[in-house]
């Protein structure tokens, strides 16, 4: 079975809510459309408070070549466009619409039915996929016609569709390759097309046979795409493992997945690219697993952008009373979350509840040594000497030993039986390094 | 911040586990050397504890931590680098070298260079010569007035005596200090270690490689090292052989290489440098056995090391992701 080269963990998978339908989550009462919602420049409203605007409308566009454009998930009213606290509890501003009905701009196309064949070139496939606001689904939200759009003289030669879902408890790619199979496959054919890649190829976990062998079944009918099992091993989805599990090469240290002709999209963004292209929709929903050990309703919920969490939390049965924690994403890389009355965001994979056992730590004691750290970091890395040369504000030293390297997968953390907070002081001393490394360059 | 869960691993567990692999060894000494056995264990680990206990409470100041396992498993271990008959408050003053000058003058557990339990030994072995290196033969169960003998390495250095046979080595029905002697249950031991994950297998197989290979090379080359007491046939490859498993089961190096030299404060932190110090420890082995003064060097093999393993740690780093080749 293919899998990366160097560390890893084995969590446990908890996929409370794996094989369970997608269901439509309610429309809320007042949807808040952040505008911060993609990496990059924030997006700059086009509509002003008292526009009526339909689902699908576009109500704030681009706002640089890193951005992405955003459209109204509801219809309804726009009451205001003011601040409110993001999942870090930061203010950024937002557009808030009153929800009236559910009306759709009619250029979306809302019928099941399959649309296979794609006439458009490279150039327009990307045009409308930047049109439709779509930006990496897996947790990054970075803007994907910026990853479509390779430095001149890069050839891509394989496309690789995210589909490992490593992080515990969440199950919503699973479920979507289980319903959505052949839009999957037809949206890859797409973006293969976009970057002009002969080889397409979707990794999935194997701890997903279903799914492994639905989309196996239906690949037969569309020429260049392979279903690639891998290993269960966290964190098998990460960008550079990823690459390496598939196609067995390593991404540089500092350079992009370009540099070994590879472009990686999230298999939920793959399918939002078939709605987009072939269907005319816009990015406004997205499927979210909201789940934990408590929750009576752990499921996967298709979900308007907007929707605060709460409502969310509301339909999966409402938040337990033995809740310590509320992660917005998976238990491994998530953030944990200041209130529910954040909404949903494009990039928000999942929902999760942890209980107080699931939180708690032991005392914090000395580094012993152990190298559980050193041998479960997929990046190579020392995490228990960066985190003493952070103590002495090394930063030069850090820069030496590859601190920037670090993907934040938390495996050394996990692993650590001295309860040491390794990554939290590695995104510190990242953004330290990362500091000096930029006024050097000035 | 994100992880938000974890693998539920914690000192206490490594710890435990490393004591529970031990209790197989531990019996064959019970089984071999009697009450000894259970006495100097049972001094040396209440020794370490007390002295964790006051110098942290007292001399430090700072919460006690006697319960994380790490005292005890000193304790142990250092027992088991001891005759079963060494007079008790020898063993205290082991005790006491080892925890309070080797573990805690350099800031507690996770800061020590050198292995305390080993320090605490050959502390002793280079103050009290005679009383650490009077064994009681297998069977004389007396703490206090056991018959007593050379080990097999002693045998082999000074060139007299029958050496024992493999198959006792095997099993522990020999002389030498009371952890050291069973080859069967320390094994046992050490595959429990690595099926659990509390050690990996660097630091274990090349210390037991370079031994073989280094012995089985000398056995070939010279064959008249092993002159006395083991069956002498017509093929030498076979003698050199034997020789070399001699090596592997006798004096204190399935115990070094499976629970002293796996350490985790005073041995390498990745694989690689992992490797590179079980070589050196295998090498400083053979050598002090064969052209020192000393029959038995595994404890001052590791201690060398030990002072290396900084070094490493500089020079010797993981094999990093996307590298990018010069």
């Amino acid at each position: 079975m293919r899998t990366f080269s160097i560390g890893g963990i084995h969590p446990p998978g908890y996929k409370l809510s794996a094989g369970k339908p997608i269901q439509r989550a309610a429309l809320p009462k007042q949807s808040v459309v952040l505008l911060n919602q993609q990496i990059g420049a924030l997006a700059v409203p086009v509509v002003a408070k008292g526009d009526e605007v339909k689902t699908g409308q576009l109500i704030a566009k681009s706002g640089g070549f890193v951005s992405a454009n955003i459209h109204a998930p509801v219809s309804g009213k726009i009451s205001k466009i003011d601040l409110i606290p993001d999942t870090g509890g930061y203010k950024h501003k937002a557009i808030f619409i009153d929800v009236v009905d559910d009306v759709w701009v009619d250029t979306i196309d809302r019928s099941d039915v399959l649309i296979k064949d794609c006439n458009l070139d490279a150039t327009a496939i990307v045009a409308k996929i930047a049109e439709a606001g779509i930006v990496g689904m897996g947790g990054a939200a970075f803007p994907t016609q910026v990853k479509l759009t390779p430095p001149h003289g890069k050839k891509v030669d394989v496309l690789i569709v995210n589909a490992v879902e490593c992080e515990p408890y969440l199950t919503s790619d699973h479920q979507l390759m289980m319903e959505k199979g052949e839009e999957i496959l037809i949206g890859t054919t797409i973006l293969m097309k976009a970057i002009q890649a002969k080889r397409g190829v979707i990794g999935i976990e194997n701890n997903k046979p279903d799914a492994i062998a639905h989309l196996k079944k239906l690949s037969a009918q569309y020429p260049g795409i392979e279903i690639i099992p891998l290993k269960v091993q966290y964190p098998q989805g990460g960008e550079k493992q990823l690459i390496e599990a598939i196609i067995g090469r390593q991404v540089p240290s500092g350079a992009f997945p370009i540099e070994v002709g590879a472009i990686v999209q999230n298999v939920a963004t793959v399918f939002a690219v078939y709605e987009a292209v072939q269907k005319n929709k816009p990015l406004f929903e997205r499927i979210i697993t909201v789940t934990g050990k408590s929750v009576s309703r752990p499921g996967n919920y298709l979900t308007r952008i907007g929707t605060p969490l709460s409502d969310l939390m509301h339909e999966a049965g409402g938040l337990p009373e033995d809740a310590a924690k509320v992660i917005g994403g998976g238990p491994m890389m998530g953030k944990a979350l200041v209130n529910l009355s954040v909404p949903v965001t494009k990039g928000c994979s999942g929902l999760l509840v942890l209980t107080e056992k699931e939180t708690l730590r032991n005392e914090i004691k000395n580094c012993i040594r152990c190298t559980k750290c050193v041998r479960a970091c997929p990046m190579g890395l020392e995490p228990y000497l960066f985190m003493t040369l952070i103590e002495h504000e090394e930063w030069g030293k850090l820069e030496k030993e590859r601190i920037m390297d670090c993907i934040e997968c938390g495996c050394c953390t996990y692993s650590c039986p001295s309860a040491r907070p390794l990554l939290d002081y590695l995104k510190i001393g990242k953004s330290k390094v990362g500091e000096v490394i930029r006024t050097r360059k000035q | 911040m994100a992880p938000h869960i974890h693998s539920g691993d914690s000192i206490e567990k490594k710890m435990y586990g490393v004591l529970l692999a031990l209790i197989p060894a531990f019996l064959v000494s019970l089984y071999v050397f009697g009450w000894g056995s259970l006495i100097v264990t049972a001094i040396s680990v209440v020794s370490c504890l007390t002295f964790e206990y006051l110098i942290q409470k007292f001399l430090l100041k700072v919460k006690p931590s006697i319960t994380d396992g790490s005292a005890i498993l000193t304790g142990v271990l250092l027992a088991f680098n001891l005759p079963s008959n060494l007079p008790f408050w020898i063993i205290i003053i082991g005790a006491f070298v080892a925890i309070g000058v080797a573990k805690m003058s350099f800031g507690g557990l996770g800061n020590n260079p050198f292995n305390p339990a080993l320090v605490g030994r050959v502390f002793l072995l280079i103050s009290f010569p005679v009383q650490m290196t009077t064994w009681p033969l297998p069977g004389e169960h007396s703490y206090i007035d056991a018959t007593t003998g050379a080990t097999p390495l002693g045998m082999l250095h000074g060139h007299f005596g029958q050496l024992p046979d493999l198959s006792s080595m095997m099993l522990g029905t020999i002389g030498g200090s009371l952890g050291e002697v069973g080859a069967i249950a320390l094994i046992f031991g050490g595959l429990y270690l690595l099926f659990k994950r509390i050690i990996t297998w660097q630091i274990p197989v090349s210390i037991l490689g370079t031994v073989f290979v280094f012995t089985l090379i000398m056995g070939l080359v010279s064959p008249d090292i092993y002159h006395i007491g083991l069956i002498k046939t017509a093929c030498p490859a076979f003698h050199a052989l034997t020789y070399a498993l001699f090596h592997l089961l006798s004096g204190g190096l399935l115990l070094g290489a499976f629970f002293m030299a796996t350490d985790y404060v005073t041995s390498p932190m990745n694989p690689r440098g992992q490797i590179i110090y079980g070589i050196g420890i295998g090498l400083i082995t053979v050598l002090i056995r064969l052209f020192g003064s000393y029959p038995e060097g595994v404890s001052f093999a590791i201690l060398i090391m030990n002072g290396v393993t900084p070094l490493i740690n500089t020079y010797v780093k993981p094999k990093r992701f996307g590298e990018v080749k010069k």
